[in-house]
């Protein structure tokens, strides 16, 4: 064998591990959200949480081009973003369940985890309300000469907000490592986003002079293509860019909305749920390539469900912060 | 309240209502905000509406809450009588400029010429598990501010005839409504009437302390008053009913009459709505009065997810029970 082919070799093999982790990666954010449901139906979870089930391939696309040290800033649609960026499931239950175990003791709940380990600089319930944030971290990346490339995730319903367009315009100018990743799932709440977004998204981009590119957010080699593009040019000093993803959420906007046929029928959630589903296609396509067989993948989903489980049987254990604890963490 | 007892409905059914009368009544008035259409909002208060008025005049918009809340203002200059949607009241930071350097700016600057008859209903309240950005009570924010009027019911009744003079007023009024309350139901009358702004309403009569309560913490007091009466203190509970214009004279009369006073409010106690009430009683009935007067508002944190975290952030009848009976030297 020459050393040629022995490389190849070795990097095919390092491939198939990372496309290996990338499946597992999709099949938790999936199952995570499975029980999160689960929890909801059962009362046991306080308040409402939006599920990221048919976004997987987003989150993992994008965090599989990230380093551990790298930042993202997260929405009201978080776990996926977080399980992607390496977050430990036990502690994100137990912070949609209130515990002191979570990632925020129990003081943010499904819309507000954060986890310096990961670089999750946390979850926004305030739609755009993370692009400052983001791209702030992008600012101190460039000063501190740290390498660190920030990503923004929001859903296109923050194409609304102004503030997107006012730090874009400062990353453009300031060459800020930082990608704005835009998960357009179509629906902003109960409204179809032609209804609220006029023009050209990626044009959004492009006025600013920040390059833009859109993929198809069920395809996470499409996703992560994209992403080891946009984000080794962050790296290397080329500045900030705009990556719009082509998506759609399975369920309701939160796992309260059952009945959407108001605002989208019911067979065109079947259609995405057949044809493009994230998880069904990249699996045929590790099969087709013969990087991995149905037995393989199949014992990974039930190794990965009852991770699961036991993670919620973790939270639902796990005790409630005490009453005084409210006032900790107060500095004004 | 009337004194025949009347129909029944749901706090959410008596603001659709009221929306829905004027809406007829008045062609200018419109409402925009984010799903305010075929979903009627989150909370399905708008229900119904755009069917009967279509989508000209019940607009759903994107999620640009300073845009839309300034094309409010212009159009209520212009001769539209837009009511704005704003979803949650954590929102209003957004819209800030457009109603404290805008809206509320208006008329005065420009000498009389301009007025800006808009409505800016959104809601405040604790408690929903909805954590620290779902969860504010910012109406002092704006109470602060000469140029806005602040309007908080406290029942369906209120609510309607609080709303419909609202939409009438010829300037800007911010109306807040507690989310907790949609559901909660109250007798309404079918006949057309108006609550003026300024008129605070006697919630229970009583002899022995004057309980104050805003928006959400008035059930609370009026719960608080049956546990005082039990141990023979009779509360008065008075609701404001708008925090600007203010009734300080039924308020100050009243802690007269009772010698003592309390004041109630989900906000923030400090810088706030509390404060300022408790002032205006204090100056104005020092001389009958037998303590101070004592303030109650959410605790002075960002209001946590977790349950046993976020339910001691609001009082609680026990809690205001507790005040009271120690601010009448009963334990
Ligand atoms: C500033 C602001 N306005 C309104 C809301 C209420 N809200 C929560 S999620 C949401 C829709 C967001 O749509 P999108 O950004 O497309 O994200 P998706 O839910 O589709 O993932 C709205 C209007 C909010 N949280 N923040
Ligand atoms: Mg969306």
């Amino acid at each position: 064998m020459t050393i040629a082919t022995e490389q190849s070799k070795a990097n095919a093999a390092l491939k198939t591990e990372q496309w290996m982790r990338m499946y597992r990666r999709m099949v938790m954010i999936r199952e995570f959200e499975e029980q999160v449901n689960e929890l909801y139906t059962r009362a046991l979870m306080p308040g409402l949480a939006h599920l990221y089930v048919g976004e997987e391939a987003v989150a993992v696309g994008i965090c599989e081009a990230l380093q551990p040290t790298d930042y993202i800033t997260s929405t009201h649609r978080g776990h996926g973003h977080c399980v992607a960026k390496g977050a430990s499931p036990d502690r994100m239950f137990a912070e949609l369940l209130g515990k002191e175990a979570g990632y925020c003791r129990g003081k943010g709940g499904s819309m507000h985890i954060a986890d310096p380990a990961t670089g999750n600089l946390g979850a926004n319930a305030i739609v755009g309300g993370s692009a400052g944030i983001a791209t702030g971290a992008a600012l101190s990346s460039k000063r501190l000469g740290t390498g660190q490339v920030a990503v923004c995730f929001f859903g296109e319903g923050a194409l609304g907000q102004g503030v997107l367009y006012e730090v874009m315009n400062l990353a453009a100018l300031w060459k800020l490592p930082v990608i704005y990743v835009c998960e357009n799932n179509l629906y902003t709440e109960y409204t179809h986003y032609s209804e609220t977004t006029a023009g050209d998204i990626l044009a959004r981009g492009t006025a600013f002079g920040v390059h833009a590119e859109s993929v198809d957010g069920q395809d996470v080699r499409a996703v992560y293509a994209a992403a080891q593009r946009l984000v080794d040019g962050a790296r290397k000093g080329e500045g900030p860019a705009f990556l719009v993803c082509a998506t759609y959420r399975y369920s309701g906007h939160h796992v309260g909305d059952i009945n959407r046929e108001y605002y989208r029928s019911k067979q065109e959630e079947q259609e995405w749920k057949t044809k493009r589903d994230p998880i069904k296609n990249f699996t045929a396509w590790l099969i087709d390539q013969k990087l991995s067989d149905a037995s393989t993948l199949g014992g990974i989903q039930s190794e990965v469900r009852a991770e699961m489980k036991a993670a919620v049987e973790f939270a639902i254990t796990a005790p409630y912060p005490t009453a005084e604890q409210a006032e900790e963490d107060v500095y004004a | 309240m009337p004194e025949v007892a009347t129909r029944e409905l749901t706090f959410a059914q008596a603001i659709r209502e009221a929306l829905a009368e004027e809406m007829r009544r008045d062609s200018r008035v419109c409402i925009f905000g984010e799903d305010v259409a075929e979903a009627g909002t989150p909370f399905k208060v708008l229900s119904g509406l755009v069917e009967e008025f279509g989508r000209e005049r019940v607009m759903d918009t994107p999620i640009s809450e300073a845009g839309f809340t300034g094309m409010g203002v212009g159009a209520a200059m212009t001769g539209l009588r837009p009511v704005v949607d704003i979803m949650f009241g954590d929102f209003l930071t957004l819209t800030m400029d457009q109603l404290v350097n805008q809206a509320a700016k208006v008329h005065y600057m420009s000498g009389g010429t301009w007025k800006v008859p808009m409505v800016l209903r959104t809601t405040l309240g604790a408690t929903r598990r909805s954590a620290a950005q779902h969860s504010q009570s910012l109406h002092a924010w704006l109470s602060h501010v000469p140029g806005l009027k602040v309007v908080m019911p406290s029942t369906p009744y209120d609510a309607k005839g609080l709303l419909k003079t609202a939409i009438r007023d010829e300037n800007p009024v911010v109306f807040f409504e507690d989310k907790m309350m949609y559901k909660q139901k109250g007798p309404v009358p079918e006949e057309e009437y108006t609550i003026p702004f300024g008129a605070a309403d006697v919630k229970r009569k009583g002899e022995d302390i004057t309980i104050v309560a805003t928006s959400s913490m008035v059930q609370v007091a009026l719960g608080a008053a049956d546990l005082l009466e039990k141990i023979g203190v009779d509360a008065e509970v008075i609701d404001p009913r708008t925090t600007w214009p203010l009734d300080e004279k039924t308020l100050i009369e009243s802690a007269k009459k009772t010698s003592r006073a309390m004041v109630v409010d989900e906000g923030y106690g400090r810088y706030g709505v509390t404060g300022e009430i408790a002032s205006v009683i204090a100056e104005g009935a020092f001389y009958n009065l037998e303590a101070p007067v004592k303030r109650m508002g959410a605790m002075h944190v960002p209001i946590p997810f977790s349950p046993p975290l976020e339910d001691v952030t609001v009082p609680t009848e026990q809690e205001v029970f507790e005040a009271a009976r120690t601010l009448c030297g009963k334990g």
